[in-house]
């Protein structure tokens, strides 16, 4: 029941116009990215081009990551019907449609650090499952039936492929309902989204243990695949918004308000908790239990040279949202959802970080051009993608059967 | 002087109960309340309804629930009878945050649950206050506090020209007691 469904005439059919400073910083950004990037691989110091190839896993994964909540999201809110968020859709449906690049790259960032041994070399050495090498490692060997490299190489194209293939179908479905209107394509959209969601949560754990748990082999945990998914959840929603205020700031989208926000809000909030919450449950189990097959986690990174960062990780991915976003007014405003939104990313770059170099640079752990140029480089890439895919479609999905509850939406 | 105390305007259609606050409020009459049998958008913002308190209620007890969960644990664990467990210290601060944690969550729901019904007078064998008990099936109700408006008149007019079905003249405030 239509309490106030006169005058709203919101052009939906606008587009983004990808231009100007935007179009240029994100160019030159990945200009300064592949500089840094070719200085590193190019370096005479062989642990200059481990630290690279480490950066470079890092941002390819956490690229690969944001793009999949896109489609995560889409395919989220296709399942559950929602009204809500039917305006804002094209946004992570751009992100969607980035996927299959996104992980193109990642596959070959993780091809070329096995095969060349600069990422992965804890499991893929010679003689590490031969009983007569002096290299021998029985562990490595107990898990060479799954962790082996055609099993590893399959897994990764089999994962990301399927990821890349739902959501490019689920964005192109969208843009094709602009043109034919009617329901096929939202019904259509529904069947895969729930086909998608179920193979998107059975294998993102797979996925998370061979891209990133197995850097350090020996070690394991089953929590990490729900850890990974909160951080790649969190990191999405928070490129959602960050897209959503500055598309909306550049006089687009009128369509979406502080009520839109306050939801995207809300989830960035609940996420950031439930991230707290599956981060904890590993740690504390592992510090309860105390077994040194599980603690060498851990132990490294309480590690002088980590800890500080350690510690800094829960601050801004838990308590930094738990406080700045448990507001309702501070859900509502661009400010303090922007501020947030980069916060957050900045956290779940640190969390990755610290995730990624124990297993691969250990103790030559740093801090310098190399980090800030390659996450600047995959930034500007991840901006120019996106936003020339936003711009290629009009702004709202306007033929989607629930625009008129988003256009409502009030809380 | 007539002794009725509220004027309820008795709606079929929201949208024409929207239109009726629109009406009085052009004409400077207080509305009192409005009953709606359905959630309507906008309508809280329009009648200048406050935000609820109900979240800084929730905060509270939820601090009292961390503060009562944690002091339970340490008075027990490590100050009462110090406790060793597999060799942890007997101040395991990781150990303490489920319970705590649970504690709070539970300190909340139920405190919010209390604060809610208290506030609305909500109690097990308490007749609740309505004031027309059509608004909880199929009615739109305007309620107009007839003392601080005194030209019922006027009211009346408004209030059938926005389209109400009805107009009472109630002498008393809630019709639920009877």
């Amino acid at each position: 029941m239509g309490t106030h469904n006169h005058h709203h005439n919101y052009n939906f059919s606008e587009q983004f116009q990808f231009a100007g400073i935007a179009k240029v910083l994100s160019l030159v950004a990945i200009v300064v990215g592949i500089a840094a990037i070719a200085m590193g691989l190019l370096s005479s110091d062989h642990i200059m081009v481990e630290r690279t190839y480490a950066n470079l896993l890092l941002m390819g994964y956490y690229f690969t990551c944001v793009c999949a909540a896109g489609a995560f999201f889409v395919a989220l809110q296709m399942v559950t019907q929602s009204g809500w968020s039917a305006g804002l859709l094209r946004i992570p449906q751009a992100m969607a449609s980035v996927l299959p690049i996104a992980s193109i790259l990642l596959l070959v960032i993780v091809g070329l650090g096995l095969t060349t041994h600069n990422l992965y070399h804890h499991w893929h050495a010679d003689g590490l499952t031969d009983p007569n090498s002096p290299n021998y490692d029985a562990l490595v060997a107990g898990k060479a039936a799954f962790l082996n490299v055609p099993g590893f190489l399959i897994r990764q194209i089999l994962f990301m492929g399927s990821y890349s293939i739902f959501a490019f179908i689920l964005a192109k479905l969208s843009y094709n309902e602009d043109l034919a209107g009617g329901l096929t394509s939202y019904k259509k959209s529904f069947k895969l989204s729930a086909i998608f969601l179920v193979i998107f949560g059975f294998t993102t754990p797979i996925w998370s243990f061979d891209t990133i748990m197995s850097l350090e082999a020996h070690w394991f945990s089953t929590m990490f695949g729900w850890y990974n998914f909160a951080a790649m959840w969190v990191s999405g929603l928070s490129a959602i918004a960050i897209i959503l205020i500055l598309v909306k700031k550049a006089g687009y989208m009128a369509w979406v308000n502080e009520n839109h926000l306050h939801d995207l809000g809300k989830l960035m909030f609940g996420f950031s908790i439930f991230w707290a919450y599956v981060w904890f449950a590993q740690f504390m189990l592992i510090w309860y239990s105390n077994i040194p097959e599980e603690t060498v986690y851990f132990y490294k990174r309480w590690e002088p040279e980590y800890k500080p960062w350690f510690w800094l990780s829960i601050i801004i991915n838990f308590v930094a949202p738990l406080l700045l976003l448990v507001d309702r007014d501070a859900k509502r405003k661009n400010g303090m959802m922007l501020f947030v939104a980069i916060l957050l990313l900045l956290g779940h770059w640190l969390d990755y970080y610290i995730m990624i170099m124990p297993g691969t640079v250990e103790s030559h752990r740093g801090f310098g051009y190399i980090e800030i140029c390659t996450a600047i480089g995959f930034v500007g890439l991840f901006t120019f993608l996106v936003m020339s895919k936003l711009s290629k479609h009009p702004l709202a999905a306007k033929h989607h059967p629930f625009l008129d509850e988003s256009l409502h939406h009030q809380i | 002087m007539s002794n009725t105390k509220y004027i309820l305007g008795s709606f079929a259609d929201p949208d024409e109960m929207m239109h009726g606050i629109d009406k009085l409020q052009a004409n400077n009459i207080s509305i009192f309340d409005c009953f709606t049998p359905m959630p309507i958008h906008g309508i809280e913002a329009k009648l200048g309804v406050k935000p609820s308190r109900l979240p800084i209620a929730a905060f509270i007890f939820g601090a009292l629930g961390t503060t009562l969960g944690f002091a339970l644990l340490f008075y027990t664990m490590a100050y009462d009878w110090p406790m060793n467990i597999g060799g942890k210290p007997s101040l395991p601060l990781p150990n303490f945050v489920p319970v705590t944690f649970e504690v709070t969550i539970l300190l909340c729901a139920l405190g919010m649950v209390a604060t809610f019904f208290y506030r609305n007078h909500l109690f097990p064998g308490r007749a609740p206050r309505v004031m027309d008990l059509r608004a909880t099936d199929d009615r739109f109700i305007i309620a107009i506090d007839a003392r601080e408006n005194t030209d019922h008149a006027l009211i009346d007019t408004l209030l059938k020209e926005a389209g109400a079905v009805e107009v009472k003249y109630n002498e008393r405030k809630y019709v639920s007691y009877e």
